[in-house]
């Protein structure tokens, strides 16, 4: 055993310096942002580049994009690719809403567009260009929660906690939705939205305390 | 996912120019016109869809539902599929087109997909998704894997040996009974395709689903006036069967639109889906129960008509017998509503 001392890892570093693993993670996210350019012309050549041109501080290809994101403006470069889901969690650093599967088929990355409820990750960010986008954390913040996110917390509706900002989204767009009384109803439209951990009752029994409150 | 230019045209005669130029509008396009997404950003993720020109119609004026002069119904390309199943109209003269919307996918999904995107949706066999197995679908000439493979999900009516790919759509179901319209804008000017003649089989060119060439815009589809199909006194029934009870493509689905009097059936449309490479309308199983007696023993004579010329696969035997059930079922319940 060497008496050597081990370099200390970095993301101690981080958190020694007031940085979280998350918020670390989180502002080594927005480093691909630079300032906007004109946004009007979205006619743009999408580039695929290789690991020597992307090492640029502006990836190539990439086009002005203005989202509006939780009742915020943010101009962002983007490449044509990038999807809603990757837009929010890589360019602008709101990591809430999950990737799961990123083909449709789990609803983790759920979030509202023009007060409608869409799968993330097959919407590109270029085609929500004047939409109002809404994620978890346009919903409620720890200080005041969301009826929903509240409910939530009361039935303990979750376990592992990863499609849980999904399900609540899913959730409190379901309350504006045409949708029957019964159990059998809130499944039916919550069904896009799956939980491995299996919390499916609980999440139901939230939701039905909401529906009866509001 | 392969790079592409992003276009977005400033009308639609701009779109159909801007995808005219395109070799052809089958699978290997190199232009796709991009609506709701949930089917060809999905598999342009996979490098099933490589097109190096993307045209958004998405702000295109393309998304009003509106009666037609005959007291029919036209529907924008764009209008999402939550929009048009919720739609009092549709609700009320064309229920077997909500139920059917209804019962495909999730809310989030039905929120994005368009009426034009779902009548261009792609098979959900494993290997026309994955780009590392033969399948001439994707790429003709290099054999169909599903053949001596997985096929549980797959098609038992219009296969070839080339191709058992099932059309995973529950709408187009739908929208073959009701005999709807499909209207096209293309290079040369626009034309109206019944849905019958839209979808081809998949013979010896399983690459080409439709008959649509390069530059060729849905902009909207049209109902024929409720009238057409028994108006108020008709029955119309989606019954759609499946691994779980949500959120999953048809193992076998039946649209139904049924008009009884006086004990026999006066008038019938009956397609089928989950079976078929295309949505299936069954005139078969029409001219079997026609002017019959409703009852089970001849509901199930139709079904038998409608799955006469099943063809399964190794793993898909029982889709003929729960075709048939559910046909027999959506009957009943037709019968009975």
């Amino acid at each position: 055993m060497s008496d050597q001392k081990s370099p200390e890892p970095r993301h101690y570093d981080a958190e020694r310096q007031g940085l979280s693993r998350r918020t670390f993670l989180a502002t080594s996210g927005t480093a691909g942002v630079v300032a906007a350019l004109d946004t009007r012309d979205l006619m743009a050549q999408g580039a695929a580049g290789n690991a020597a041109d992307n090492a640029a501080s502006q990836p190539l290809g990439a086009v002005p994009l203005t989202l509006r994101i939780n009742g915020e403006e943010h101009r962002l470069q983007v490449d044509p690719r990038t999807t809603l889901l990757d837009c929010l969690r890589e360019t602008v650093a709101l990591t809430g809403t999950k990737k799961g599967c990123d083909h449709g088929q789990c609803g983790a990355c759920t979030v509202h567009v023009n007060g409608r409820r869409v799968n993330s990750c097959l919407s590109l960010a270029l085609t929500n260009e004047g939409d109002e986008i809404t994620t978890i954390e346009g919903v409620g913040t720890p200080e005041r929660l969301h009826p929903m996110q509240a409910a939530f917390l009361a039935h303990d509706a979750y376990q592992c906690g990863y499609c849980t900002s999904g399900q609540i989204m899913s959730a409190v767009a379901l309350l504006k939705e045409p949708c029957g009384p019964d159990d059998a109803d809130v499944k039916e439209l919550m069904s896009g939205n799956i939980c491995r951990c299996g919390a499916y009752p609980n999440i139901v029994a939230a939701i039905q305390q909401v529906r009866k409150e509001i | 996912m392969h790079s592409f230019e992003f276009i977005r045209p400033k009308d639609a005669a701009a779109a159909v120019s801007a995808a005219a130029q395109a070799k052809t509008a089958q699978q290997g396009a190199e232009v796709r016109f991009l609506a709701g997404g949930t089917t060809l950003v999905d598999l342009m993720k996979l490098n099933v869809e490589t097109p190096t020109q993307l045209i958004d119609i998405n702000r295109l004026p393309l998304d009003t539902i509106e009666a037609t002069a005959d007291g029919g119904l036209k529907i924008g390309a764009t209008v999402r599929n939550s929009d048009l199943a919720h739609h009092p109209v549709v609700q009320r003269d064309y229920a077997v087109l909500s139920q059917a919307l209804l019962s495909g996918a999730s809310t989030q999904l039905r929120n994005m997909a368009t009426t034009a995107g779902n009548l261009l949706q792609r098979t959900r066999c494993v290997y026309f998704r994955d780009t590392a197995m033969p399948c001439n679908k994707r790429e003709p000439g290099t054999g169909c894997s599903a053949i001596t493979g997985t096929n549980r999900m797959l098609a038992i009516l219009g296969t070839s040996e080339h191709c058992i790919a099932t059309n995973p759509s529950d709408m187009g179901v739908a929208m073959a009974a009701l005999e709807a319209t499909i209207h096209v804008q293309g290079p040369n000017g626009t034309r109206a395709i019944p849905i019958a003649e839209f979808h081809l089989l998949p013979g010896s060119t399983p690459d080409r689903e439709t008959v649509l060439e390069p530059g060729d815009l849905i902009t909207h589809v049209t109902l024929p006036p409720a009238a057409a199909t028994g108006g108020a006194t008709s029955r119309q029934v989606y019954l759609k069967l499946r691994d779980r009870a949500s959120y999953e493509f048809a193992l076998a689905s039946a649209a139904v639109i049924m008009t009884i009097a006086d004990g026999s059936v006066k008038q019938l449309r009956i397609a089928l889906g989950g079976v078929g490479t295309k949505p299936w309308r069954s005139p078969e199983a029409e001219a079997a129960l026609l002017h019959q007696p409703a009852n089970p023993a001849n509901f199930r004579k139709a079904a038998d008509a409608a799955l006469a010329d099943a063809k399964p696969q190794s793993e898909n035997a029982f889709k003929v017998e729960l075709a048939k059930r559910c046909l027999t079922h959506a009957l009943q319940m037709a019968a009975t509503a």
